[in-house]
């Protein structure tokens, strides 16, 4: 395949500066420390992490709300860094925000939220109409257009905030833990809702979240991110059948499990005073191993 | 689909309503400036001396103790306390309403700069804005008043000019806060202008803490346009202005109380009912940071 990837990252750094009073820098933050990933069209590419790990600030990056200290940022195989990155490139990428409950402003019904990128970018044809499309898109009722954030359930306002995504047709959808603020039964169906669509309309997916059970079912590649870099990326089945960093296992053996079958696919994993161990406590381990074999 | 729209923001209303009338705070208040404001307005039909207004004088009802005839009494020349001090109203109404419509424009749009751009922008408007709060506004209306002539006009001019100072400061800590919420960085990801960003998805939140703002302001420059006049500095007579026949009636106190003592209590109350609305309001709104 020669077609350009959706995205790609380039070795993606942001170092935040850590300031102490009068704003002299103490020290720095590597948030992200050299991140490259690319997406074909078409996929979807789970990002996992815990917090902290630097998921949301590759995202706010992809989105131009912080601006890298390092490395580039590609859709379609263009540079979306250069002070000139249009509108009309800007729109190929959308976000969808982990809590539907303040992405959306609650001053505005729910039609003029929708219609927000449409007059921004100029949506040639009727709104309106097209506003009653993106609902029903999204399997919500068309007269939702007049209603405000606070009569919706949580379900409901996350709907509108992909409708709102989908609006201008981007390429794609950057998903910030979209389902992490939802009930589990609603979190399901939302996650259905965005295959069908991603399916129907050609969408790429970037798919960040530290909620690895929905990432095996919805993801096709999975990169796993521990302190702001990529320690293991592959096929969802490769990764999560057999992973090769502790970290990757460590990830994996956190995540509750009901039956006897998915204990069994539990991943072995060192315990310490017979309990899990943290993210520290195993690379500490990792470097003793390491320094023990340089020396033998 | 309209039948839908209309019933919710109808029960939106009637629920805000419910809530409102079930404050007392506020109840009073709002009927306080209600009253106040349809007597000034109605002014020429309630009194039966409305020519009472100008330089009228009748000598022999002069001093007269408020009576079914005079409810207020009457003044130094024989006119009717009452028309006097409904009339007034209309001034200090006025001057609330001028003052507040010039500096509060200009006050919440130097917010929204301020707290959206940060920046340079911030420091410019912030550091002008603390100068000018340091000048008390009645000392701004003394030089005003002093350099041009004391007018109404004048100390109208010298009230706004300090007074979008106070929606300044307000309008910047909600933007400043509004900011990096969600909803603004989705607008700005949606390629949403600047403009849309500040007037539709930032103002439509700061609208609340502006009418709570709004109403307890208005006390506060009805008292200091009284202050003027009272000193002199205001409306100059026969116009008749609360602030105006405090002072006229001070020299004929203990006697003739009447004749500063009613039109001050008109004053106090006009300003309490302004005060209790806005606190009324602001439990009702739940904004915080209003003073």
């Amino acid at each position: 395949m020669t077609a350009s990837p959706v995205l790609e990252l380039r070795d993606l750094h942001k170092v935040f500066p850590l300031r102490g009073t009068f704003g002299r820098v103490r020290g720095e933050v590597r948030a992200v420390d050299g991140v490259s990933l690319s997406i074909p069209k078409g996929q979807v590419y789970g990002l996992a992490g815990e917090s902290g790990s630097g998921k949301s600030t590759i995202a706010r990056m992809i989105m131009g709300l912080t601006r890298p200290t390092g490395g580039d940022i590609l859709l379609d195989g263009v540079s979306i860094l250069g002070r000139q990155a249009s509108l009309a490139h800007r729109r190929k990428v959308q976000m969808v925000f982990q809590n539907p409950g303040a992405s959306l402003n609650p001053r505005r019904t729910v039609g003029q939220s929708i219609r927000v990128p449409l007059d921004a970018h100029g949506f040639p044809g009727n709104r309106q109409r097209r506003v009653a499309a993106l609902l029903e898109m999204v399997q919500l009722p068309r007269h939702f257009a007049e209603r405000y954030p606070h009569e919706l359930s949580g379900g409901q306002k996350q709907r509108v905030a992909i409708a709102r995504a989908l609006a201008v047709e981007p390429r794609l959808l950057v998903l910030d833990e979209p389902t992490s603020a939802l009930d589990v039964s609603v979190q399901a169906r939302i996650i259905e809702l965005l295959e069908d669509l991603g399916g129907e309309l050609g969408l790429t997916y970037l798919f960040i979240s530290h909620d690895l059970s929905l990432m095996r079912n919805f993801a096709q590649t999975v990169g796993v991110l521990y302190r702001g870099r990529i320690v293991e990326t592959g096929a969802v089945a490769q990764v999560f059948g057999a992973p090769q960093h502790d970290y990757t296992r460590l990830l994996l053996a956190s995540v509750p499990v009901i039956s006897a079958e998915e204990e069994a696919m539990r991943p072995a994993i060192p315990l310490i005073n017979g309990e899990i161990p943290t993210a520290e406590d195993l690379l500490a381990l990792r470097q003793q191993a390491r320094s023990k074999e340089r020396q033998a | 689909m309209r039948t839908d729209a209309e019933q919710h923001a109808l029960s939106n209303a009637w629920q805000n309503w419910f809530r409102f009338s079930r404050n007392p705070t506020a109840v009073i208040g709002a009927v306080i400036v209600v009253v106040c404001v349809l007597l000034a307005i109605l002014a020429p039909y309630i009194t039966p001396y409305p020519d009472h207004v100008g330089a009228v004088v009748d000598f022999r009802n002069r001093h007269q103790p408020p009576s079914a005839a005079h409810w207020f009494g009457t003044d130094n020349v024989g006119r009717d306390i009452f028309t006097r001090v409904i009339f007034g109203l209309r001034i200090s109404l006025i001057l609330a309403v001028v003052v507040l419509g010039v500096a509060i424009p200009i006050g919440v749009i130097l917010g929204l700069l301020a707290g959206y751009f940060g920046g340079w922008v911030e420091t410019v408007i912030m550091r002008i804005t603390d100068i000018a709060l340091a000048i008390p506004p009645l000392v701004m209306a003394l030089a005003v008043a002093a350099v041009l002539s004391p007018s109404l006009v004048n100390s109208m001019l010298a009230i706004a000019l300090l007074w979008w100072t106070w929606h300044t400061r307000l309008i910047y800590s909600i933007t400043r806060q509004l900011r990096t919420q969600e909803f603004v960085e989705a607008a700005e990801t949606l390629g949403a202008s600047r403009r849309h960003i500040l007037f539709r998805e930032i103002l439509p939140n700061c609208v609340s803490a502006i009418a709570v703002k709004t109403s307890l302001d208005a006390g506060f420059v009805i008292l200091i346009g009284a202050a003027l006049s009272f000193l002199g500095l205001g409306i100059q007579p026969p116009t008749p202005d609360l602030g105006t026949m405090v002072a006229q009636g001070a020299s004929f106190l203990p006697d003739y109380w009447w004749q500063s003592l009613l039109p001050g209590s008109a004053i106090l109350i006009l300003a309490l009912g302004f005060n209790l609305l806005g606190d009324g309001l602001r439990d009702l709104f739940d904004v915080e940071d209003v003073r």
